[in-house]
């Protein structure tokens, strides 16, 4: 019975994202019942569900990264649209000069790309990471740099141009995965992305499960100054949720440059920053840090591809959708914020007492209890 | 002898759970200093809250000048003329020292610089403040602010001037030119609440002393005729009876060979006076003195808690660099913070990771304990300190503050550290666990372990303690072992401590 | 009246107006470099009046924002509501209905719109102000695509004798390649920029609010003590800022004549540069209005010099954003030198971390 409490326990937290998933779900197939249909077209599965995951890739592993950002720094990272195009950058750049022509080498010289670029995203990563952990500047303002300047030193790199990234390899990361074999043509029928995706989430499981990442994390978010005190270096940890970021912005930006086939220093992942902050809002995490779940984070990217496509089913025009994802994002801070706590928990206190009637508390006697922190909020102890 | 300004009678205050004030009385003659003083939870901030107006009392009667009054806001307070001036200033430095004397009063829209300015001047000069109108404020030292701020609230007509630790910043001098203020208003017959933890001062301004503990009235003193050993008795007060239910006193097997800590010479970022420390194998020391006398900052040095800033720390006669807390405990050193809520538990981790979180980051990041193995650990201390929790997965938070305690004694057990350092182990918990900790304390001394144990309660300490360090005002004034040793001891020791 | 020591101390500068002095003399300083350096267009006149006039826009938010920073908050949507008044007004002049005070009341609208949305967020519901803004920005840059995608030129001729109007200055001018001799001419918008920093100064220097605004920014909970009202400062702050935006807006499109997508893109950085270079410390409660148009017209110079130079426009963002660094430092050196305290960088509340507790506690 207790396994089973704390099991529906650790699903409230899911809550949130499930209720908006099924909500859209709701509504799309009130617009049409054909929703879950999933065809085979060119021998991969084509349809909404399809769609959503392919379309979702990068959004579900920039969510992961801004998931433990904001859990340890209680801040976002808006820069990430930018960096994600500086590592993609350095992608094809390397890639486009290495001028291979044999189908190995292509794929040699890919990994190698990607590697490399990876190596940009920790620069980019560090970059972030030491102003916030050591200047102590704020999350959200330290990567407004890379959010003004990030594009302008992509296109830098890109030698003032968008460069065409074709070639067969890419093609098939971008879009299947396919090769012959003794005239038959064998098709994997998963996109792409959405192997690479899936492999990135395992990669972070795995992670989790053998590091303390979690705890760390966790400990540094909800009290830093304990967890100094318990032998954790909160710099530290700051530091690495943005180095991880930045690993994942690399992994994005490669993922959304094999899509397009070329690098637009201008429009790639375009404010997905957004879309990012609101999957891990949406996915039950508080935006002001602490605990966090990475699965609710995954959900929510999910379920804001889903709101996009349903916005954009429902005819809403593309420019709109900005301002009503603004007008969200106010609504979710508006909820967040410490005065309207406040204000929830007086309501919720007054209520609690009202159905008590009397409050006695069951754990030990006058010492035990707990004074509220509103009427002792005088710095200084008697 | 003059008559009353401030008459305050039977003032009860209670928050949820807690009882602030209980029955007391308070009162304060014209032109007079009255310091008001007392331990942790006495109740000294809750009574100047409720004279101010923060709050409201629930039972009680003010009088001021005789005419009962009743102040349902601060303003309301400060227009009926009591002033107060808190240890941090509540200026702002950036606007000049004549803008900060009349910001925020009066009704015109627009400022008149030359009027203000010349209003600033005379005041300046009647009080004898070294400062000119045009000033910015941060350029003036910090007891120049503190005697502007004062000079705010005496031309707004106050005849209550409440001083919440005006001293805590100030060094000798300007300490000095802040008494010449006070006495020149006492001179024109303000009256003066003057809070505050340094026994010296309280001896060289006031004219009488009063005395919470617990939320009770002690007693009102005449500054004259009160020793200050005696204050010091009526501020550390007697505890319960129950706590003699713990042997009276354990005879340490000081192991007389290399100590297990010492140091040297330490000091940290907190202003604590470097300081000289040893403990041995088994030993129970504690740390002795009043509130503000540097007990946890001592504490907090020797863990790194606080960065360090000279001085050295042998382990076992090896020199070793302890410069941050993790350096402390993988040298066996445990601490358990004074404020359990901000710097002890992480509120919404399970009860079981606050457990397992100082072993688990000594032995890693990259070895993770697994669940089993940490459910185990959680398990063991909850059955061995008897912790009431639902489960190991409960958030600390809607643990009661004893059973936080005792999870963070837990957590720091767990290490098994060679010397653990528990800073008011037992404060703001139920008698029973009191108790227990006490006994556990002298258990693991017994068992070879070596404690530090610090708190308010000094009948614990001397339960507990083979040796106490006596603190007063920042520095060590004097230590004492024995077998036999009385609160009486302890008081003498701080009462003559820094002449 | 006693042994007191009652020598008093020479009084030294200000804070704000020693930035303000230091920020004038660079002025000066990188003026006279720009003469020096290129003579053929600086030695002219029109074009130091030409700073004015096609920056009208960009000097006017600036007003709005400084005020903003002195409260120690910030407001990155200005150049979005710009941006979206120019289109708004745009549509409606080119409308039937449309008439010059209207697109002027509906400028101010919008402005104090977003300035009380986003001023309510911010001083009653404490949210931070960077993402409310941020926020607002996207908000508006959504709203602006929305109404209209495609630039809207404004023909209406009414607005158009408006936007051609301008005051010739007959003894100032220059000679033209033809020989003929072209007086220097102010446009309108320079009026509306002297107005206003007229206006705003004296409110800040001689009215209560303008002393609350600098007291909140100095320290918002002595302020509080003190008996100000810091919510509804800080409110008034954001609905003045909305407000300049407004007005901006209108007279961005006073200038140009047409509604575009692009209108007031990036403005906010340039206008936060000329505020931190005019003397306003990120920190708040330091600041002078004066300084405003000072360092923005600094940050102007620095970019024509740059533009003069070769360098691509693509960059300014990036320049602006370099002297913003730049001047942030350097103030925090200024300022620690003062107070010979250890060298600390001057961040203001919004930028730092929200600290939940220090470690050190007091006993």
């Amino acid at each position: 019975m207790q396994r089973l409490k704390a099991q529906l326990y650790q699903l409230s937290y899911l809550f949130l994202p499930l209720s908006v998933l099924v909500l859209l779900i709701v509504i799309n197939l009130i617009k049409g019942a054909d929703y879950f249909s999933i065809t085979m077209v060119k021998g991969a599965f084509y349809g909404e569900i399809p769609n959503i995951l392919f379309g979702a890739s990068e959004l579900v592993i920039l969510s992961i990264g801004m998931t433990l950002v904001t859990a340890a720094s209680q801040g976002q990272d808006i820069g990430i649209g930018a960096s994600a195009t500086i590592t993609s950058a350095v992608f094809v750049l390397f890639v486009l000069n290495a001028g291979a022509v044999n189908l190995w080498t292509i794929v040699l010289t890919i990994v190698a790309g990607f590697l490399l670029s990876c190596m940009a995203g920790l620069v980019v990563g560090a970059f972030n990471g030491i102003l916030v952990s050591v200047f102590k500047v704020q999350p959200m303002v330290a990567t407004l740099i890379l959010f003004m300047g990030g594009r302008s030193i992509a296109f830098m790199i890109d030698g003032k141009v968008s460069p065409i990234l074709a070639n067969p390899i890419s093609n098939q990361i971008g879009t299947v995965i396919n090769f012959t074999i003794n005239n038959s043509k064998y098709v994997v029928p998963i996109q792409t992305p959405i192997i690479l995706t899936a492999i990135f989430i395992v990669i972070v499981a795995v992670v989790l499960k053998k590091t303390n990442l979690r705890l760390y994390v966790e400990s540094v978010g909800i009290n830093p100054s304990a967890a100094r005190l318990n032998g954790i270096n909160p710099k530290k940890i700051i530091f690495l949720t943005f180095l991880i970021m930045g690993v994942c912005t690399a992994v994005a930006g490669f993922i959304a440059v094999n899509k397009a086939g070329r690098h637009d220093s201008v429009n790639l992942l375009k404010f997905i920053m957004m879309d990012a902050i609101l999957a891990v809002a949406i996915g039950g995490n508080a935006l002001s840090g602490g605990k966090f779940s990475i699965t609710g984070s995954i959900i929510g990217a999910y379920t804001i591809e889903m709101l996009n496509r349903t916005l954009l089913r429902l005819e809403v025009e593309p420019a709109m959708i900005k301002a009503f994802k603004a007008v969200f994002i106010i609504i979710l801070m508006v909820i967040a914020s410490p005065v309207v706590r406040v204000f929830a928990k007086k309501v919720l206190y007054k209520a609690q007492t009202i159905v008590a009637g009397v409050t006695v508390r069951k754990t030990g006697g006058p010492n035990n209890a707990v004074v509220s922190d509103t009427d002792t909020s005088g710095k200084k102890e008697e | 002898m003059s008559e009353n300004i401030l008459k305050m009678e039977g003032i009860c205050k209670s928050f949820p759970g807690v009882k602030a004030l209980g029955n007391v009385d308070f009162a304060l003659r014209k032109g007079e200093i009255h310091s008001l003083m007392g331990e942790n939870g006495a109740g000294k901030s809750t009574l100047i809250k409720v004279i101010t107006g923060v709050y409201e009392k629930d039972a009680g009667r003010i009088t001021l000048n005789g005419k009962l009054i009743h102040f349902k806001s601060p303003q309301e307070a400060q227009n009926m003329g009591i002033g107060t001036v808190y240890q941090e200033i509540t200026l702002c430095p950036n606007l000049t020292v004549a803008e900060n004397m009349f910001i925020g009063r009066g009704r015109n829209p627009f400022v008149q610089w030359k009027q203000m300015n010349e209003k600033a001047t005379q005041l300046l000069n009647s009080l004898g403040i070294p400062a000119r109108p045009t000033q910015e404020l941060s350029s003036c030292s910090l007891a120049v602010q503190q005697m502007i701020a004062i000079a705010r609230a005496v031309d707004m007509d106050c005849k209550i001037l409440i001083l919440d630790e005006p001293t805590s910043s100030l060094d000798e001098d300007e300490v000095n030119t802040l008494f010449e203020l006070m006495r020149e208003l006492k001179a024109r017959g303000v009256g003066i609440i003057f809070i505050t933890h340094f026994i010296e001062q309280v001896y060289k301004i006031s004219d009488r002393i009063t005395v919470l503990r617990n939320g009770e009235l002690i007693g009102e003193y005449e500054t004259s005729s009160l020793p200050q050993i005696e204050l010091i008795s009526k501020m550390m007060g007697k505890a319960l009876d129950d706590e003699a239910k713990i042997k009276k006193h354990v005879p340490q097997k000081s192991d007389s060979s290399v100590p297990v800590f010492e140091a040297a010479a330490l000091s940290s970022a907190t202003g604590v006076r470097p300081f000289d420390f040893t403990i041995h194998k088994g030993e129970v020391n504690g740390f002795a003195g009043l509130i503000g006398s540097g007990r946890s900052e001592s504490a907090r040095a020797i863990f790194a808690a606080d960065k360090v800033t000279g001085g050295e720390v042998k382990m076992k006669g090896k020199r070793v660099k302890i410069k941050a807390p993790l350096n402390a405990m993988k040298q066996g050193i445990g601490y358990l913070p004074e404020d359990r809520k901000g710097d002890g538990i992480i509120a919404e981790l399970s009860v079981r990771d606050n457990i397992i979180l100082a072993l688990q980051v000594m032995k890693g990041f990259f070895k993770p304990f697994s669940r089993k193995q940490a459910e185990e650990f959680a398990d063991e201390y909850i059955k061995k300190l008897k912790i009431k929790t639902p489960s190991t997965n409960t958030q600390i938070k809607s643990l009661s503050g004893g059973n936080q305690q005792k999870v963070i004694l837990a957590r720091w057990l767990l290490t098994h550290p060679e010397y653990l350092i528990l800073d008011e182990p037992t404060r703001g918990i139920d008698v029973g666990t009191k108790v227990e900790i006490q006994k556990l304390v002298l258990k693991l001394a017994e068992d070879g372990m070596s404690l530090t144990f610090i708190s308010s309660e000094i009948d614990e300490m001397l339960r507990t303690c083979s040796r106490l360090i006596v603190m007063k005002d920042r520095e060590i004034v004097g230590e004492l072992s024995g077998m036999n040793l009385t609160e009486h001891d302890v008081m003498h020791v701080i009462a003559q401590g820094g002449e | 009246m006693g042994s007191m020591n009652t020598i008093k101390p020479k009084t030294r500068l200000s804070n704000s107006n020693l930035l303000f002095i230091i920020a004038g003399v660079i002025f000066v300083l990188m003026y006279g470099f720009a003469l020096i350096s290129f003579p053929g267009s600086f030695m002219q006149f029109q074009t130091f009046f030409d700073l004015f006039n096609l920056n009208a826009a960009l000097i006017i938010m600036t007003l709005g924002l400084c005020i903003v920073m002195i409260v120690g908050g910030i407001d990155i949507s200005i150049g979005a509501v710009c941006g979206l008044v120019t289109m708004a007004c745009a549509m409606l002049l080119e409308s039937k209905m449309g008439n010059v005070w209207g697109a002027l009341l509906l400028a101010l609208g919008i402005g104090i719109a977003f300035g009380v949305l986003q001023g309510y967020l911010i001083a009653y519901l404490e949210i931070q102000p960077f993402i409310i803004t941020l926020a607002g920005l996207f908000l508006a840059q959504g709203l602006l695509t929305t109404i209209h995608k495609d630039p809207i030129n404004v023909t209406m001729p009414a607005f158009v004798s408006l936007r051609d109007f301008k005051i010739v200055i007959p003894w100032l001018g220059t000679q033209n390649r033809l020989g003929n001799f072209i007086p220097c001419e102010i446009k309108p918008g320079v009026i509306v920029v002297v107005a206003l920093v007229v206006l705003l100064a004296a409110l800040m220097k001689w009215s209560r609010f303008g002393r609350n605004v600098y007291a909140v920014g100095g320290n918002s909970q002595s302020a509080m003590m003190l008996g100000i009202n810091v919510k509804r400062t800080i409110f008034f702050t954001y609905v003045i800022c909305g407000l300049t935006a407004g007005i901006s807006g209108f007279v961005f499109i006073m200038t140009t004549g047409a509604g575009n997508i692009g209108n007031g893109a990036l403005f906010e950085i340039k206008a936060i540069a000329s505020n931190v270079i005019g003397g306003t410390l990120l920190n708040g409660g330091v600041g002078n209005l004066l300084g405003s148009p000072i360092g923005a017209l600094t940050l102007l110079v620095i970019n024509e010099l740059i533009r003069a130079a070769g360098v691509q426009s693509n960059f300014q963002a990036i320049v602006s954003g370099l002297l913003l660094y730049l001047f942030i430092v350097l103030q925090s050196v200024v300022m620690s030198l003062r107070d010979r305290r250890k060298f600390k960088l001057a961040l203001p509340p919004w930028l730092r971390l929200p600290g939940k507790k220090k470690a050190g506690n007091q006993e």
